[in-house]
Protein backbone atom coordinates (compact mmCIF):
# COMPACT_ATOMS: atom_id res chain seq x y z
CA UNK A 1 0.00 0.00 0.00
CA UNK A 2 1.07 3.34 -0.21
CA UNK A 3 -0.45 7.07 0.30
CA UNK A 4 -0.03 10.52 -0.29
CA UNK A 5 -2.40 12.54 2.50
CA UNK A 6 -2.57 11.81 6.05
CA UNK A 7 -5.87 12.81 7.50
CA UNK A 8 -6.48 13.09 11.20
CA UNK A 9 -10.34 14.08 12.36
CA UNK A 10 -11.50 14.87 15.66
CA UNK A 11 -9.04 12.66 17.55
CA UNK A 12 -9.13 12.58 21.37
CA UNK A 13 -6.53 10.19 23.40
CA UNK A 14 -7.57 9.23 27.35
CA UNK A 15 -5.99 7.51 29.45
CA UNK A 16 -7.97 6.61 32.64
CA UNK A 17 -9.67 10.44 33.27
CA UNK A 18 -6.82 12.22 31.51
CA UNK A 19 -7.14 13.34 28.44
CA UNK A 20 -3.84 13.35 26.59
CA UNK A 21 -5.52 14.77 22.78
CA UNK A 22 -8.92 16.70 22.97
CA UNK A 23 -10.52 16.43 19.37
CA UNK A 24 -7.34 16.73 17.39
CA UNK A 25 -7.33 17.71 13.35
CA UNK A 26 -4.89 17.86 11.00
CA UNK A 27 -3.70 17.17 7.54
CA UNK A 28 -0.31 16.00 6.15
CA UNK A 29 0.07 16.25 2.49
CA UNK A 30 3.18 13.95 0.73
CA UNK A 31 6.01 16.46 0.43
CA UNK A 32 5.26 18.37 3.20
CA UNK A 33 7.47 19.18 6.20
CA UNK A 34 5.27 19.59 9.23
CA UNK A 35 6.77 21.00 12.54
CA UNK A 36 4.82 19.86 15.79
CA UNK A 37 5.60 22.25 18.31
CA UNK A 38 4.41 22.98 21.64
CA UNK A 39 5.20 22.55 25.80
CA UNK A 40 6.44 19.21 27.44
CA UNK A 41 3.38 17.06 28.16
CA UNK A 42 1.42 18.60 25.70
CA UNK A 43 0.27 15.87 24.06
CA UNK A 44 2.97 15.39 21.07
CA UNK A 45 4.35 12.18 21.91
CA UNK A 46 1.01 10.71 22.24
CA UNK A 47 0.17 11.72 19.07
CA UNK A 48 3.07 10.47 16.92
CA UNK A 49 1.88 7.21 18.86
CA UNK A 50 -1.53 6.96 17.59
CA UNK A 51 -0.07 8.25 14.14
CA UNK A 52 2.27 5.43 14.84
CA UNK A 53 -0.51 2.70 15.28
CA UNK A 54 0.81 2.22 18.25
CA UNK A 55 -1.87 3.81 20.29
CA UNK A 56 -5.44 3.41 19.75
CA UNK A 57 -7.77 6.85 19.12
CA UNK A 58 -10.27 6.90 21.67
CA UNK A 59 -12.96 8.97 19.69
CA UNK A 60 -12.08 10.78 16.05
CA UNK A 61 -10.42 8.76 13.52
CA UNK A 62 -6.86 8.93 11.26
CA UNK A 63 -6.82 7.95 7.60
CA UNK A 64 -3.80 6.74 6.34
CA UNK A 65 -4.41 7.71 2.36
CA UNK A 66 -7.46 5.62 1.95
CA UNK A 67 -7.08 2.99 5.01
CA UNK A 68 -8.00 3.88 8.44
CA UNK A 69 -6.02 3.20 11.67
CA UNK A 70 -8.44 1.04 13.06
CA UNK A 71 -7.75 -1.20 10.71
CA UNK A 72 -4.37 -0.80 11.53
CA UNK A 73 -2.40 -3.81 9.34
CA UNK A 74 1.27 -5.53 8.54
CA UNK A 75 1.41 -3.42 5.66
CA UNK A 76 0.50 0.54 6.74
CA UNK A 77 3.42 -0.34 9.54
CA UNK A 78 5.65 -1.07 6.61
CA UNK A 79 5.18 2.84 5.29
CA UNK A 80 5.53 4.46 8.83
CA UNK A 81 8.97 5.15 10.07
CA UNK A 82 8.77 6.48 14.20
CA UNK A 83 12.05 7.63 15.71
CA UNK A 84 10.55 8.20 19.40
CA UNK A 85 12.05 10.54 22.06
CA UNK A 86 13.91 6.78 23.82
CA UNK A 87 15.74 5.61 20.70
CA UNK A 88 14.42 2.30 20.32
CA UNK A 89 17.56 0.62 19.24
CA UNK A 90 19.86 -2.10 21.57
CA UNK A 91 22.41 -0.87 23.27
CA UNK A 92 24.07 -4.38 23.82
CA UNK A 93 24.87 -4.96 19.74
CA UNK A 94 26.91 -2.99 17.22
CA UNK A 95 25.41 -0.42 15.23
CA UNK A 96 25.88 -2.93 12.42
CA UNK A 97 23.62 -5.68 14.55
CA UNK A 98 21.36 -3.12 15.18
CA UNK A 99 20.08 -1.96 11.94
CA UNK A 100 20.90 -5.41 9.97
CA UNK A 101 18.61 -7.08 12.41
CA UNK A 102 15.44 -4.22 11.92
CA UNK A 103 16.11 -4.75 8.34
CA UNK A 104 16.21 -8.41 8.48
CA UNK A 105 12.76 -7.99 10.98
CA UNK A 106 11.34 -5.71 8.48
CA UNK A 107 12.18 -7.66 5.26
CA UNK A 108 14.20 -5.54 3.45
CA UNK A 109 16.07 -7.02 0.64
CA UNK A 110 20.08 -6.64 1.05
CA UNK A 111 20.22 -6.23 4.43
CA UNK A 112 23.75 -6.15 4.72
CA UNK A 113 24.37 -3.09 2.20
CA UNK A 114 21.43 -1.75 3.37
CA UNK A 115 22.97 -1.26 6.38
CA UNK A 116 26.29 -0.48 5.15
CA UNK A 117 25.11 2.97 3.10
CA UNK A 118 22.93 3.82 6.58
CA UNK A 119 26.10 3.66 8.76
CA UNK A 120 27.87 5.70 6.35
CA UNK A 121 25.20 7.83 5.56
CA UNK A 122 25.20 8.38 9.80
CA UNK A 123 28.67 9.11 9.70
CA UNK A 124 29.28 5.94 11.95
CA UNK A 125 31.09 3.35 9.21
CA UNK A 126 34.29 3.65 11.83
CA UNK A 127 32.65 2.79 14.99
CA UNK A 128 30.02 0.36 13.05
CA UNK A 129 31.42 -3.31 14.73
CA UNK A 130 31.23 -1.06 18.23
CA UNK A 131 28.23 -2.20 20.71
CA UNK A 132 26.34 1.18 20.95
CA UNK A 133 26.30 1.45 24.75
CA UNK A 134 29.97 3.56 24.21
CA UNK A 135 28.09 5.50 21.81
CA UNK A 136 27.29 9.30 22.79
CA UNK A 137 23.98 10.05 22.86
CA UNK A 138 24.44 12.33 19.12
CA UNK A 139 25.91 9.22 18.04
CA UNK A 140 23.06 6.86 19.23
CA UNK A 141 20.94 10.00 17.75
CA UNK A 142 22.01 9.65 14.61
CA UNK A 143 21.81 5.61 14.82
CA UNK A 144 18.22 5.26 15.63
CA UNK A 145 17.27 8.10 12.38
CA UNK A 146 19.18 5.40 10.48
CA UNK A 147 17.03 2.82 12.23
CA UNK A 148 14.52 5.10 11.12
CA UNK A 149 14.27 5.62 7.47
CA UNK A 150 15.81 1.97 6.51
CA UNK A 151 12.70 0.73 4.91
CA UNK A 152 12.06 4.38 3.14
CA UNK A 153 8.75 5.14 4.92
CA UNK A 154 6.14 7.03 3.31
CA UNK A 155 5.21 8.98 6.63
CA UNK A 156 7.92 9.84 8.88
CA UNK A 157 7.28 10.62 12.81
CA UNK A 158 10.54 12.13 14.40
CA UNK A 159 10.25 12.85 17.93
CA UNK A 160 13.11 15.63 19.29
CA UNK A 161 15.31 14.34 16.36
CA UNK A 162 17.96 17.18 17.02
CA UNK A 163 18.44 15.99 20.62
CA UNK A 164 21.94 15.54 21.41
CA UNK A 165 23.44 16.19 18.41
CA UNK A 166 25.98 19.05 17.35
CA UNK A 167 26.06 21.56 14.98
CA UNK A 168 27.27 19.48 11.64
CA UNK A 169 25.28 16.69 12.56
CA UNK A 170 22.21 18.60 12.71
CA UNK A 171 22.67 20.97 9.81
CA UNK A 172 22.80 17.49 8.44
CA UNK A 173 20.09 16.01 9.34
CA UNK A 174 18.28 19.25 8.24
CA UNK A 175 19.31 18.38 4.43
CA UNK A 176 18.25 14.81 5.03
CA UNK A 177 14.61 16.37 6.26
CA UNK A 178 14.35 18.47 3.17
CA UNK A 179 15.59 15.55 1.05
CA UNK A 180 12.54 13.66 2.49
CA UNK A 181 10.35 16.44 1.53
CA UNK A 182 11.63 16.72 -1.90
CA UNK A 183 10.95 12.86 -2.37
CA UNK A 184 7.15 12.93 -1.12
CA UNK A 185 7.31 11.85 2.10
CA UNK A 186 5.17 13.35 4.38
CA UNK A 187 7.33 14.05 7.37
CA UNK A 188 6.21 15.48 11.08
CA UNK A 189 8.73 16.42 13.07
CA UNK A 190 7.89 17.19 16.90
CA UNK A 191 11.01 19.52 18.54
CA UNK A 192 11.62 21.63 21.20
CA UNK A 193 15.01 23.11 19.16
CA UNK A 194 13.30 26.06 17.29
CA UNK A 195 16.96 27.64 16.61
CA UNK A 196 17.59 24.31 14.24
CA UNK A 197 13.85 24.00 12.68
CA UNK A 198 13.90 27.59 11.78
CA UNK A 199 13.49 27.88 8.08
CA UNK A 200 13.31 24.21 7.71
CA UNK A 201 9.31 24.12 7.63
CA UNK A 202 6.86 23.94 5.60
CA UNK A 203 3.89 24.65 7.71
CA UNK A 204 3.81 24.08 12.19
CA UNK A 205 1.32 23.36 14.47
CA UNK A 206 0.86 23.99 17.85
CA UNK A 207 -0.08 21.76 20.90
CA UNK A 208 -1.24 22.74 24.09
CA UNK A 209 -3.24 21.20 26.81
CA UNK A 210 -3.92 17.76 24.24
CA UNK A 211 -5.81 20.60 21.93
CA UNK A 212 -3.46 21.39 18.23
CA UNK A 213 -3.70 24.49 16.56
CA UNK A 214 -2.37 25.60 13.29
CA UNK A 215 0.77 27.94 13.30
CA UNK A 216 1.56 30.77 11.86
CA UNK A 217 5.27 30.82 10.77
CA UNK A 218 5.55 34.74 8.85
CA UNK A 219 7.33 37.01 10.92
CA UNK A 220 10.27 37.12 13.32
CA UNK A 221 12.43 33.86 14.27
CA UNK A 222 10.57 30.66 14.75
CA UNK A 223 11.93 30.76 18.73
CA UNK A 224 9.87 34.78 19.15
CA UNK A 225 6.94 33.56 17.15
CA UNK A 226 6.61 30.69 19.53
CA UNK A 227 7.41 32.66 22.56
CA UNK A 228 4.28 35.31 21.50
CA UNK A 229 2.03 32.64 20.32
CA UNK A 230 2.15 30.61 23.78
CA UNK A 231 2.08 34.43 25.58
CA UNK A 232 -0.90 35.08 23.69
CA UNK A 233 -2.39 32.03 24.55
CA UNK A 234 -1.80 32.18 28.39
CA UNK A 235 -3.48 35.73 28.75
CA UNK B 1 4.12 -18.78 7.83
CA UNK B 2 7.72 -18.99 6.74
CA UNK B 3 7.83 -15.41 7.43
CA UNK B 4 5.98 -15.84 11.64
CA UNK B 5 8.68 -18.53 11.81
CA UNK B 6 11.77 -16.20 10.22
CA UNK B 7 10.73 -12.90 12.90
CA UNK B 8 10.74 -15.42 15.55
CA UNK B 9 13.54 -17.12 14.78
CA UNK B 10 15.17 -13.32 14.09
CA UNK B 11 14.21 -12.45 18.07
CA UNK B 12 15.74 -15.46 19.71
CA UNK B 13 18.78 -15.31 18.05
CA UNK B 14 19.28 -10.96 18.78
CA UNK B 15 18.18 -12.27 22.53
CA UNK B 16 20.55 -15.13 22.74
CA UNK B 17 23.18 -12.22 21.00
CA UNK B 18 22.81 -9.94 23.48
CA UNK B 19 22.86 -12.65 26.13
CA UNK B 20 26.08 -13.73 24.82
CA UNK B 21 27.81 -10.29 25.36
CA UNK B 22 26.56 -10.16 28.92
CA UNK B 23 25.56 -13.82 30.51
CA UNK B 24 23.27 -11.61 32.75
CA UNK B 25 20.25 -13.96 32.16
CA UNK B 26 22.04 -17.44 31.80
CA UNK B 27 23.95 -16.34 35.25
CA UNK B 28 21.80 -14.78 38.07
CA UNK B 29 18.97 -17.94 36.51
CA UNK B 30 22.01 -20.73 36.73
CA UNK B 31 22.77 -19.27 40.60
CA UNK B 32 19.70 -18.82 41.92
CA UNK B 33 18.68 -22.14 40.51
CA UNK B 34 21.43 -24.29 42.25
CA UNK B 35 20.92 -22.09 45.28
CA UNK B 36 16.80 -23.22 45.43
CA UNK B 37 18.08 -27.32 45.41
CA UNK B 38 21.47 -26.23 48.17
CA UNK B 39 18.94 -24.97 50.62
CA UNK B 40 16.41 -27.72 50.10
CA UNK B 41 19.26 -30.00 50.70
CA UNK B 42 20.69 -28.61 53.92
CA UNK B 43 16.62 -28.81 55.00
CA UNK B 44 15.90 -31.86 53.52
CA UNK B 45 19.06 -34.71 53.56
CA UNK B 46 19.51 -36.07 57.08
CA UNK B 47 22.65 -38.08 57.35
CA UNK B 48 23.16 -38.59 53.58
CA UNK B 49 18.98 -39.72 52.93
CA UNK B 50 16.84 -37.74 51.44
CA UNK B 51 13.42 -37.85 52.82
CA UNK B 52 10.96 -39.74 50.56
CA UNK B 53 9.07 -37.59 47.69
CA UNK B 54 10.44 -34.77 48.34
CA UNK B 55 12.93 -34.80 45.05
CA UNK B 56 9.97 -33.81 42.40
CA UNK B 57 8.51 -30.70 44.48
CA UNK B 58 12.09 -29.43 45.04
CA UNK B 59 12.84 -29.76 41.59
CA UNK B 60 9.43 -27.82 40.06
CA UNK B 61 9.92 -25.20 43.13
CA UNK B 62 13.55 -24.38 41.99
CA UNK B 63 12.06 -24.18 38.24
CA UNK B 64 9.38 -22.44 38.69
CA UNK B 65 11.71 -19.66 41.12
CA UNK B 66 14.51 -20.03 38.37
CA UNK B 67 11.67 -19.30 35.61
CA UNK B 68 10.07 -16.24 37.32
CA UNK B 69 13.58 -14.76 37.32
CA UNK B 70 14.38 -15.12 34.07
CA UNK B 71 11.19 -14.08 32.53
CA UNK B 72 11.29 -11.12 34.82
CA UNK B 73 14.32 -10.32 33.03
CA UNK B 74 13.23 -11.01 29.53
CA UNK B 75 12.07 -7.69 28.20
CA UNK B 76 14.04 -5.29 30.22
CA UNK B 77 16.10 -5.13 26.73
CA UNK B 78 13.40 -3.93 25.08
CA UNK B 79 12.23 -1.74 28.09
CA UNK B 80 15.53 -0.06 27.76
CA UNK B 81 15.75 2.54 24.91
CA UNK B 82 12.54 1.31 24.54
CA UNK B 83 13.04 -0.64 21.63
CA UNK B 84 9.48 -3.00 22.22
CA UNK B 85 8.14 0.13 20.34
CA UNK B 86 10.74 -0.34 17.91
CA UNK B 87 10.10 -4.23 17.40
CA UNK B 88 5.64 -3.77 17.28
CA UNK B 89 6.30 -0.79 14.44
CA UNK B 90 7.89 -3.52 12.46
CA UNK B 91 5.66 -4.56 9.79
CA UNK B 92 5.04 -8.02 11.08
CA UNK B 93 2.62 -10.69 12.81
CA UNK B 94 3.32 -9.32 16.71
CA UNK B 95 2.51 -13.10 17.93
CA UNK B 96 5.87 -13.96 15.89
CA UNK B 97 7.60 -11.24 18.32
CA UNK B 98 6.22 -13.18 21.36
CA UNK B 99 6.49 -16.79 19.72
CA UNK B 100 10.40 -15.36 19.16
CA UNK B 101 10.69 -14.27 23.20
CA UNK B 102 9.27 -17.33 24.42
CA UNK B 103 11.52 -19.44 22.20
CA UNK B 104 14.45 -17.58 24.12
CA UNK B 105 13.07 -18.05 27.65
CA UNK B 106 12.33 -22.00 26.85
CA UNK B 107 15.85 -22.20 25.86
CA UNK B 108 17.22 -20.55 29.04
CA UNK B 109 14.57 -22.69 31.76
CA UNK B 110 16.06 -25.92 29.63
CA UNK B 111 19.81 -24.37 30.82
CA UNK B 112 18.68 -24.43 33.97
CA UNK B 113 16.86 -27.73 33.98
CA UNK B 114 20.08 -29.81 33.00
CA UNK B 115 21.77 -28.13 36.06
CA UNK B 116 18.56 -28.25 38.10
CA UNK B 117 17.86 -32.14 36.99
CA UNK B 118 21.68 -32.92 38.01
CA UNK B 119 22.18 -31.44 41.48
CA UNK B 120 18.22 -32.93 42.35
CA UNK B 121 19.49 -36.36 41.18
CA UNK B 122 22.50 -36.06 42.87
CA UNK B 123 21.80 -34.53 45.94
CA UNK B 124 18.08 -36.15 46.87
CA UNK B 125 19.16 -39.77 45.08
CA UNK B 126 15.93 -39.14 43.03
CA UNK B 127 16.14 -41.43 40.07
CA UNK B 128 14.95 -38.73 37.38
CA UNK B 129 17.62 -40.36 34.97
CA UNK B 130 15.60 -43.74 34.87
CA UNK B 131 13.31 -42.67 32.26
CA UNK B 132 14.85 -40.21 30.50
CA UNK B 133 12.49 -39.38 27.19
CA UNK B 134 9.03 -39.54 30.01
CA UNK B 135 11.29 -36.60 32.10
CA UNK B 136 12.29 -34.64 29.15
CA UNK B 137 8.66 -34.91 27.99
CA UNK B 138 7.11 -33.71 31.54
CA UNK B 139 9.52 -30.73 31.72
CA UNK B 140 9.67 -29.83 28.17
CA UNK B 141 5.64 -29.43 28.09
CA UNK B 142 5.89 -28.10 31.72
CA UNK B 143 8.52 -25.59 30.67
CA UNK B 144 6.27 -24.12 27.06
CA UNK B 145 3.27 -23.70 29.45
CA UNK B 146 4.65 -21.82 32.20
CA UNK B 147 6.98 -19.81 29.74
CA UNK B 148 3.90 -18.90 27.53
CA UNK B 149 2.10 -17.28 30.29
CA UNK B 150 4.78 -15.98 31.68
CA UNK B 151 6.26 -14.34 28.47
CA UNK B 152 2.73 -12.63 27.95
CA UNK B 153 2.77 -11.42 31.57
CA UNK B 154 5.99 -10.11 31.56
CA UNK B 155 5.15 -8.14 28.15
CA UNK B 156 2.11 -6.62 30.06
CA UNK B 157 3.73 -5.35 32.84
CA UNK B 158 6.79 -3.65 31.09
CA UNK B 159 5.57 -0.63 31.53
CA UNK B 160 4.24 -0.75 35.66
CA UNK B 161 6.57 0.79 37.62
CA UNK B 162 6.13 -2.91 40.37
CA UNK B 163 6.29 -5.19 37.62
CA UNK B 164 8.90 -7.40 39.52
CA UNK B 165 6.35 -7.69 42.28
CA UNK B 166 3.17 -8.16 40.17
CA UNK B 167 4.75 -11.10 37.95
CA UNK B 168 4.88 -13.89 40.24
CA UNK B 169 1.79 -12.79 41.81
CA UNK B 170 -0.70 -13.15 38.74
CA UNK B 171 1.76 -15.75 37.32
CA UNK B 172 1.70 -18.22 39.79
CA UNK B 173 -1.93 -18.76 40.24
CA UNK B 174 -2.31 -18.83 36.31
CA UNK B 175 0.40 -21.76 36.24
CA UNK B 176 -0.83 -23.61 39.27
CA UNK B 177 -2.20 -26.27 36.94
CA UNK B 178 1.09 -26.92 34.93
CA UNK B 179 2.81 -26.98 38.07
CA UNK B 180 0.58 -29.50 39.84
CA UNK B 181 0.77 -31.32 36.48
CA UNK B 182 4.43 -31.47 36.67
CA UNK B 183 4.87 -32.40 39.80
CA UNK B 184 2.46 -35.22 39.71
CA UNK B 185 4.31 -36.35 36.67
CA UNK B 186 7.29 -36.63 38.02
CA UNK B 187 6.03 -38.31 41.57
CA UNK B 188 4.63 -41.01 39.49
CA UNK B 189 8.22 -41.31 37.80
CA UNK B 190 10.73 -41.25 40.65
CA UNK B 191 8.44 -44.22 42.86
CA UNK B 192 9.72 -47.63 43.17
CA UNK B 193 7.63 -48.55 40.86
CA UNK B 194 7.17 -45.95 38.02
CA UNK B 195 3.76 -45.23 36.98
CA UNK B 196 4.05 -44.30 33.17
CA UNK B 197 0.36 -45.06 32.38
CA UNK B 198 -0.40 -41.50 35.26
CA UNK B 199 3.04 -39.82 33.64
CA UNK B 200 1.58 -40.29 30.30
CA UNK B 201 -1.80 -38.67 31.73
CA UNK B 202 0.09 -36.06 32.89
CA UNK B 203 2.24 -35.04 29.84
CA UNK B 204 -1.16 -35.15 27.76
CA UNK B 205 -2.39 -32.64 30.36
CA UNK B 206 0.51 -30.85 30.00
CA UNK B 207 0.08 -30.48 26.71
CA UNK B 208 -3.38 -29.78 26.77
CA UNK B 209 -2.33 -26.48 28.83
CA UNK B 210 0.06 -25.82 26.77
CA UNK B 211 -2.00 -25.69 23.82
CA UNK B 212 -4.62 -23.83 25.35
CA UNK B 213 -1.93 -21.40 26.80
CA UNK B 214 -0.10 -20.85 23.89
CA UNK B 215 -3.22 -19.93 22.04
CA UNK B 216 -4.69 -17.76 24.40
CA UNK B 217 -1.13 -16.18 24.62
CA UNK B 218 -0.99 -15.32 21.00
CA UNK B 219 -4.63 -14.08 20.47
CA UNK B 220 -3.92 -11.84 23.43
CA UNK B 221 -0.33 -10.50 22.64
CA UNK B 222 -1.33 -7.91 19.74
CA UNK B 223 -4.23 -6.16 22.00
CA UNK B 224 -2.28 -6.15 25.27
CA UNK B 225 0.87 -4.70 23.13
CA UNK B 226 -1.77 -1.78 21.60
CA UNK B 227 -1.87 0.94 23.87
Amino acid sequence: MDFDRLVVTDLSRRYGRRSALRRVSLTIEAGQLVGLLGPNGAGKSTLLGVLATLANPSTGSVTYGQVASRSADVELRRCIGLLSHELQIYAELTARENLEFFARLYGLDDPVGRSQRALERANLDARADDVVEGFSRGMRQRLALERTLLHEPRLVLLDEPFTGLDESSSLALRERLRDLRDDGRLVLVATHDLDVADGLLDRAVLMKDGRLTEFDLGGGTLRERYRATLASETR
Amino acid sequence: MTRFFQVAWLVMRKDLRVESRSWEMVSTTLFFAASTVLVFAFAFVRAGRAVDGAAPGILWIALAFSGTLALGRAFERERHQDALRGLLMAPVERSAIYCGKLMGIVLLMGAAELLVVLAVALTFQAPLLRHPFYLTALLATGTVGFAAVGTLFAAMLLRTQSRGVLLPIILYPVTFPVLIAGVGGTVALVQADPNLELVRFWVALLCFFDAVFLVLSLWTFEPVMTE
